[in-house]
C-alpha cells in the first residue's frame, strides 16, 4: 500500500516529491471511523499543545518498522499543506505533528495517515495515564553532578595521597580542602537527598527501611570529614563520600532500568486471547480479537458471552448479567440506545451492539482479579517479606554500634571504615526483588506459550495441585472440525434457516456446530430465546416454538441407545423432527497428554453428556480413573467439593460454559479456549487451544517457581555474609561496598529472569 | 607554585561549563530519543527546482 503511494507521488527516498493533485485513497477509510476527533474534548485530550494557528498532537503508529517510514512521515507536508512539521521517534514509534488549525482538522490528520498505511492507534483510556518515561530526568541530573563533584574532588585529593603534608605550603592544603568542600556540599544537600527524603518518610512510618543505613552512612562520613577539615585535623573523607552517592545513584538507575525492561506492561500486549464476532456493513461476520476492536464496530454478542467494551445496544434483547462486576447476579434488561457496559454477561438471546469505548485490557483484567471469593495467599507471603526487611535493618544497625565499639576500644582507625561498609553493603534486596521478578517473568513465559493467568498467585497455586479433573466437551473435544450429520424428517429450507437461527443465539460448542453446519441464507429475528446449561434452547421464530436439545430437554425421557456421538434433537411446534449427531473429535495429542498427566496427577473426568463415549475415554484414561457423565453444573460442583474435603488441591480444566460454578470452587480453574468469544471471570487461568499438546510442560513449568525464589534467596544470603564477614573487619572500602550492592540486586534480578527464561526451554520442545 | 591557585579555578570553571551544558541538553530532551537522529542525518536534503528544462524530474 505505502509502496504505490510512494510509487504514484514519487516519495522515494531517493527522488524529488512530485506535485501532487490529490491523494487517491489507497486504503479506504469507513465513513465516520475518525469522526470522534472532531468532537472538542477528545481532541483536548489528545492535543498537546494549541495557540490560535497551531496544534500539536502526538500519534502512536505500530506500524513504523523502517527508516522509509521515518522519511514519508517526515515529509507528511509535501503531502497536505497543512502540516506545517512532523518528528518522528522512532523507537517509540510515535510521530509528533504540527498542524494549521485553519487548513486541516486534527479527524483529517488522522485520516492522511491511515490512507498512507499509518493508522494511529488511538486509545482514549491511554490519554489519562502519561506514558512512563524512559529514564527520570531529574536521576539524571543528580548522577551527572554527584559524577562531575567525584571526579573533581578525587583530584583534588591526589596532592593528599601523594603525601602533601610534607609540604611547607599550608595554603595550599586549605585551597584543596576548602574546594572539597564545596564541591561536597552540592553532592550532599541535592544528589543524596533521595536517600534522606526516603528515610525520613519511613522513620515517620515508625520503621525503617533499606535507605536508612544508607542515609546514616552518608552523614556519618561527610559529618566526621566537615570536622576533619575545618580543625585542621585531617584532610577528610569527602571522596568516599561523593563516590557513595554517586555509586549508589547510578546503581539505582541502572536497576530502575532493567526492571522497566523486565516489567510488564499488559496494556499493549494482547493479553486476553479472546475474540469477538463483529459484523460487516454487509451483514457477514468476523472473528477479530477483542485487542482489533475499535470504537464504532458493530458486534455480535451470543448467549452467555461477555461484553469486551462500552457498547450501544442495536438489536435484540438484552438481559445482562453484571455479576462479575457489582456481583448483582440478576440479570438487567437493557433497552435499544441503551449503553450496556463491558464485564457483563448476556444472559438471553444474540444482540448487535456498537461499540462506543476501546477495549480497556487493564479493566477487563481488573475484573478477573476482583475475586473476593478467594482469600489472597499472596498478601501472606509479601507481609512476611516486609516483617524480615524491617527486623534486617534493626538487626544491621546493632551490628554497626557493636562493631563501632569494638573498634573503638582495639584499633581506632577502622571504625569508620567499619561502620559506614557494614551499613552500605547488607542488602535485603533478595527478599523485595526475587518474588515479583521470578512471579513477572514466569507469567510472561506462560503468555508466550498460550497460557494466561489472572495472577502470580495461580501459578503457585498450580504448583502445589494433586487433582486434574476434565470437562469433556469443548474441553477435550474440539468443535471445529465436529462431523455432523442430520437424522429425521426432511428439512424444508425455511425449517432449515429457522434452526439455525435459533442455534446461532448461543455459545455452546453444540449449537455453534449446528449453526455453521446449516447454511445461512437469511436472518430470522429469535423472540423469547431461553437457554437451559447442559440441556438445551428455546424460541419463537415467526409465532413457531423451535426446541433444540438433548433427548430429555426435547422427548421428556433419556436416550437409551447407545450412539458415539452426541444427540441434538430438534422439534418445531412440540413436533420432533429428528436429531442432529455431532460425532466428537478428540483434540490432537491428547493420548500422550493423558498419559503425561497421569504421572504428576490423578485424573478424573466429569461431563455433561451422555455416556456414549465411555469406552473410547477409557482407552484415554484408564479403568482406574473416575468417568462421571450426564453431570449437571451443580453436580460438577459437588463433585470438586467432594475431593476437595478429601484434602485434593484441585485443578480443573473446562470451557467455562457449564461448568463456571466448578471452575470457581476449584483451587485452580482453567479455560481451555480456540478463540471462542467466552471469558469466564470464574476462571483462574485461560489456556489457549492450540497450546493444548504443551499443558502438561505448562503444569510443571510453575513447579519451578519455588526452587528459583528459594536459589536467589541463597545467593542474597551468601552475598551479605561474605559482604558483612569483610565489612566488619574494617578492610572493605566504603566506596566499594557502594558499588557492590547495586550489582547484587542486579544479579538477583538477572538470576530469577534466567532461571525462568531458562526452564521456559523445555515449554519449547 | 601559586599560579597553581588560578590554573585550578580556571580549569574548575571551564569543566563547570561542560556540567551546565550537560544538564541543559538533559533538560532539552535532546537524549529522550537516541536512534531517529542516526537515521535522519541520512536523509537527502530537497533538490530545488528551477527550471524544468535544466533540472528534469527523474522517473520511475
Amino acid at each position: 500500500m505505502v509502496y504505490e503511494i510512494i510509487n504514484q507521488n514519487g516519495l522515494c527516498t531517493y527522488y524529488d516529491i512530485e506535485k501532487n493533485p490529490g491523494i487517491a485513497q489507497k486504503v479506504k477509510i469507513r465513513e465516520g471511523k475518525f469522526a470522534f476527533l472532531d468532537d472538542k474534548a477528545v481532541e483536548a485530550k489528545l492535543v498537546h499543545f494549541s495557540d490560535e494557528k497551531q496544534k500539536h498532537v502526538i500519534f502512536y503508529l505500530p506500524q513504523m518498522h523502517c527508516s522509509s517510514c521515518i522519511w514519508l512521515l517526515e515529509n507528511l507536508n509535501k503531502l497536505n499543506a497543512g502540516i506545517v512539521k512532523s518528528q518522528v521517534n522512532f523507537l517509540k514509534k510515535e510521530v509528533s505533528i504540527v498542524y494549521n488549525t485553519s487548513t486541516v482538522s486534527l479527524r483529517k490528520v488522522a485520516e492522511l495517515l491511515t490512507t498512507i498505511g499509518y493508522e494511529p492507534h488511538i486509545s482514549l483510556h491511554d490519554i489519562s495515564n502519561k506514558k512512563i518515561r524512559k529514564y527520570d530526568k531529574k536521576r539524571v541530573y543528580k548522577i551527572g553532578i554527584a559524577g562531575f563533584c567525584f571526579a573533581n574532588i578525587m583530584m583534588f585529593s591526589f596532592p593528599e595521597y601523594f603525601g602533601l603534608n610534607s609540604l611547607q605550603e599550608k595554603g595550599l592544603r586549605e585551597y584543596f580542602s576548602y574546594l572539597n568542600i564545596f564541591l561536597a556540599l552540592p553532592v550532599f544537600f541535592y544528589c543524596a537527598s533521595d536517600f534522606f527524603v526516603s528515610s525520613w518518610k519511613s522513620l515517620q512510618q515508625k520503621f525503617l527501611n533499606i535507605d536508612a543505613p544508607i542515609a546514616l552512612a552518608i552523614v556519618i562520613t561527610f559529618g566526621r570529614s566537615i570536622y576533619e577539615i575545618l580543625s585542621q585535623t585531617g584532610a577528610g573523607y569527602l571522596d568516599s563520600m561523593s563516590g557513595i552517592v554517586f555509586f549508589m545513584l547510578l546503581g539505582r538507575f541502572f536497576q530502575n532500568r532493567t526492571y522497566q525492561t523486565l516489567s510488564f506492561d499488559r496494556d499493549y500486549t494482547s493479553y486476553f486471547p479472546l475474540g469477538v464476532t463483529t459484523l460487516n456493513e454487509d451483514g457477514t461476520e468476523n472473528q477479530i480479537p477483542i485487542s482489533k476492536l475499535k470504537t464504532g464496530q458493530r458486534i455480535k454478542i451470543h448467549s452467555g458471552e461477555i461484553i469486551p467494551a462500552d457498547a450501544i445496544l442495536f438489536l435484540g434483547k438484552a438481559y445482562i448479567d453484571y455479576s462479575f462486576v457489582t456481583g448483582e447476579s440478576i440479570p438487567i434488561e437493557k433497552s435499544i440506545g441503551e449503553i450496556i457496559y463491558a464485564g457483563g454477561k448476556q444472559t438471553a438471546g444474540a444482540i448487535e451492539l456498537e461499540v462506543v469505548k476501546e477495549v480497556s485490557q487493564s479493566y477487563l483484567t481488573q475484573l478477573w482479579d476482583n475475586d473476593a471469593f478467594k482469600e489472597n495467599a499472596e498478601e501472606k507471603s509479601v507481609s512476611f517479606i516486609h516483617q524480615v526487611s524491617r527486623y534486617f535493618t534493626y538487626a544491621l544497625f546493632s551490628l554497626a554500634v557493636v562493631s563501632a565499639i569494638y573498634w573503638q576500644i582495639n584499633n581506632s582507625t577502622k571504625t569508620w571504615n567499619a561502620v559506614t561498609s557494614i551499613l552500605i553493603v547488607a542488602c535485603p534486596c533478595a527478599l523485595l526483588l526475587s518474588a515479583t521478578f521470578t512471579n513477572g517473568n514466569m507469567l510472561r513465559m506462560l503468555q508466550k506459550f498460550g497460557f494466561y493467568a489472572k495472577n502470580a498467585n495461580v501459578i503457585e497455586r498450580v504448583a502445589s495441585a494433586t487433582t486434574l479433573v476434565f470437562d469433556k466437551t469443548g474441553t477435550i473435544t474440539q468443535q471445529k472440525e465436529a462431523d455432523i450429520s442430520y437424522n429425521g424428517a426432511l428439512l424444508s429450507k425455511e425449517e432449515e434457516q429457522l434452526i439455525r437461527s435459533l442455534a446461532a443465539q448461543s455459545s455452546h460448542p453444540l449449537s455453534k456446530a449446528i449453526a455453521s453446519y446449516v447454511p445461512f441464507s437469511k436472518a430470522m429475528p429469535v423472540k423469547h430465546y431461553h437457554e437451559t446449561k447442559g440441556l438445551g434452547s428455546t424460541g419463537i421464530i415467526n409465532s413457531l416454538v423451535i426446541k433444540l436439545g438433548s433427548a430429555q430437554y426435547i422427548t421428556g425421557k433419556k436416550n437409551s441407545s447407545e450412539s458415539d456421538g452426541s444427540l441434538v434433537y430438534v422439534s418445531i411446534n412440540e413436533d420432533i423432527l429428528g436429531y442432529f449427531l455431532i460425532r466428537n473429535t478428540y483434540r490432537t495429542g491428547l493420548e500422550k497428554i493423558i498419559r503425561q498427566l497421569q504421572s504428576k496427577f490423578k485424573l478424573a473426568l466429569i461431563s455433561g453428556d451422555n455416556d456414549a463415549e465411555r469406552q473410547t475415554l477409557i482407552k484415554y484414561f484408564d479403568n482406574k480413573t473416575d468417568l462421571r457423565f450426564e453431570q449437571k453444573p451443580q453436580d460438577k460442583l459437588d463433585y470438586i467439593k467432594a475431593l476437595q474435603q478429601k484434602g485434593e488441591k484441585i485443578i480443573m480444566l473446562g470451557d467455562g460454559l457449564n461448568d463456571a460454578g466448578a471452575l470457581k470452587q476449584s483451587d485452580v480453574g482453567i479455560v481451555i479456549t480456540d478463540d471462542i468469544n467466552n471469558f469466564s471471570p470464574a476462571s483462574d487461568a485461560i489456556l489457549d487451544g492450540k497450546s493444548f499438546t504443551k499443558f502438561s510442560a505448562i503444569l510443571s513449568y510453575c513447579k519451578n517457581q519455588k526452587t528459583i525464589i528459594f536459589g536467589s534467596f541463597i545467593i542474597s544470603i551468601l552475598y551479605n555474609f561474605v559482604g558483612l564477614y569483610f565489612a566488619v573487619q574494617g578492610s572493605l572500602q566504603p566506596v566499594i561496598a557502594a558499588i557492590l550492592m547495586p550489582i547484587s540486586s542486579i544479579s538477583i534480578v538477572l538470576f530469577t529472569t534466567g532461571m525462568s527464561s531458562l526452564f521456559a526451554r523445555k515449554l519449547r520442545s | 607554585m601559586s599560579a597553581i591557585f588560578i590554573l585550578i579555578a580556571a580549569s574548575l570553571t571551564i569543566a563547570i561549563g561542560f556540567l551546565i551544558a550537560f544538564i541543559w541538553s538533559v533538560k532539552d530532551g535532546q537524549f529522550e530519543d537516541d536512534y531517529t537522529p542516526s537515521i535522519r542525518m541520512l536523509f537527502d536534503d530537497e533538490i530545488i527546482e528551477t527550471t524544468e528544462a535544466i533540472n528534469p524530474k527523474p522517473k520511475k
